[in-house]
């Protein structure tokens, strides 16, 4: 990770367009992520989420619009689905390897930092919904990214998992201060585990800090009941028990499926 | 052991080195049955070679780069399925082979022999094609490797990362048509998928890393190609289907019950 002046964007987009058949899926959008910062994006299913996503790691041409990144910038990518068939005989170490040569110590401590420790030498397609996630970000981090854009990181995941999962990016941005982009349409949950929020639909509804955007007239009417529920309390994550990010998880199967309580 | 059969044996055992790895390549990204369209064109690669005197090898890849392009510019329409597109080329392409052959009348061509192979009559032009083609191929294959396992797993994520996914899709494709045209005389344009598909599916069982089952299909295949010439130099049969036979035989032997078993 290459230092970089303080306050400067590492990627940008202004007046993105991006239009399907007569459709326009992306309307004049303009977002910036700088260091040190989680940017989420938030919106219903079909809003564009994946496609702004998918402008901005150059996956798909825009229409207009430009996109700029720091000429150096490293992005570690962990796209919405990974489906691996079942012919390829492909463990986590493996995996791992295919992003980043690293060494092994590396692989081991990345796999430690988002708390799969115990997988390396398990098949890919023997992973949860849960630990997969998991593989995907210690691949993207062994990249030591300037930049990592998270497409809805905890699909697949069940509630107490996702909620930690939002616990460990920001423990991840906390000590590695990379930007963090991030997708999701689960409004509560994200709330507590961001800087700042814009609501997509086709184009920026509103943009803020999470607290301002949740009370925010478009806000609401885009998401109707469920965002007048975590109006009223942005959601903020209790635990009932102490769970060592870093540490090696008790149980393989089980280490995300504990409760919580949540006010 | 006379000539004929170590020759026959040589451009088997050569296929099957460049077979094997590609191979686990088309089974990972399940693309058998655009391997299939693509050899199902060859006869009129072979018509067009023969039409412009040139050797009917290069006139296959020709062809078969020509099909590729149109099937993956086929492919972004919505009206039809990729593999209604892939039946209708396949099945068409292999009409309109036999017809233009048909019109080559002043040249006498072995039908057969392309159809399901003539390994008995390989020259030394043709291990020279094989070897010097495949380990060409094979050296490619080894720089490209991570690369593209990499978008085997995952095409967007390869890309983001640095892979230069476009490039590496065009060099397989070549790959894939090289091993068309080599493996025409070996076991013929209809069985040509066979050492495609099923050294690699047989490798599956026993490997545990990408580059195990790159290798055991190489062996699996060689063993087929092996046990195909014995049968067909002993008992008389035809030497292309019976080294397919083999090779089924072989797959089916270790996907038993008892046998799968075994693997860890």
């Amino acid at each position: 990770m290459a230092d970089r002046e303080a306050g400067k964007p590492l990627i940008s987009a202004e007046g993105l367009t991006i239009h399907r058949g007569s459709q326009t899926v992306i309307d004049k959008i303009s977002l910036s992520v700088s260091a040190g910062e989680i940017v989420t994006l938030v919106g219903p299913n079909g809003a564009g989420k994946s496609t702004l996503i998918r402008a901005l790691l150059r996956l798909i041409d825009c229409d207009s619009g430009t996109i700029e990144r720091e000429p150096d910038v490293t992005i570690g990518y962990v796209p919405q689905q990974l489906e691996i068939d079942p012919t390829m005989p492909i463990n986590v170490r493996r995996f791992l390897r295919l992003g980043a040569l690293a060494p092994e110590d590396d692989m081991k401590r990345a796999l430690d930092e988002v708390g799969v420790a115990k997988v390396i030498d398990t098949p890919m397609q023997g992973l949860s919904g849960g630990e997969t996630r998991r593989v995907l970000l210690a691949r993207a981090l062994l990249r030591d990214p300037d930049l990592l854009v998270l497409d809805e990181p905890t699909a697949g995941v069940d509630f107490g998992g996702q909620a930690e999962l939002y616990e460990l990016i920001r423990a991840i941005r906390d000590r590695r201060q990379c930007g963090i982009l991030l997708v999701s349409h689960n409004l509560h949950l994200v709330m507590a585990a961001t800087d700042r929020v814009l609501c997509l639909n086709h184009h920026i509804c509103c943009e803020g800090q999470p607290d301002a955007v949740t009370r925010n007239p478009a806000y609401l009417e885009l998401f109707g009941s469920e965002a007048a529920a975590s109006a009223m309390a942005v959601y903020t994550h209790h635990h009932d028990h102490d769970h060592d990010l870093s540490g090696a998880p008790v149980d393989q199967e089980d280490h995300h499926d504990h409760e919580h309580s949540h006010g | 052991m006379d000539e004929f059969f170590l020759m026959a044996l040589a451009a088997g055992i050569g296929v099957s080195l460049v077979a094997g790895p590609l191979g686990c390549f088309v089974v990972w990204r399940r693309m058998s049955y655009f391997g299939a369209t693509l050899s199902h064109s060859a006869l009129l690669g072979v018509a067009l070679g023969l039409l412009l005197g040139i050797n009917p090898m290069l006139g296959v890849v020709a062809t078969c780069v020509v099909i590729a392009a149109t099937v993956f510019s086929m492919e972004r329409d919505p009206r039809f399925a990729t593999d209604t597109i892939l039946g209708i080329l396949a099945h068409g392409l292999l009409a309109l082979g036999l017809v233009a052959i048909a019109f080559l009348d002043n040249v006498r061509v072995d039908l057969m022999g392309y159809l399901f192979g003539d390994i008995l009559v390989v020259s030394s032009e043709d291990l020279i094609w094989i070897y010097g083609g495949g380990a060409a191929c094979l050296l490619m294959l080894a720089l490209m490797w991570r690369g593209l396992l990499s978008m085997s797993v995952h095409e967007e994520l390869a890309r983001v990362e640095g892979v230069p996914v476009s490039a590496m899709r065009l060099v397989f494709m070549l790959m894939i048509a090289f091993v068309i045209a080599i493996a025409m005389k070996i076991v013929g344009i209809m069985l040509i998928v066979s050492m495609l598909i099923i050294p690699p599916a047989t490798a599956r069982r026993f490997a545990r890393t990408p580059e195990q089952m790159a290798i055991l299909a190489v062996l699996v295949g060689a063993l087929s190609v092996l046990g195909g010439l014995a049968a067909s130099s002993t008992i008389d049969t035809p030497a292309g289907p019976s080294i397919v036979v083999v090779a089924m035989a072989l797959f089916f032997a270790t996907a038993m019950p008892g046998a799968a078993r075994r693997q860890v």
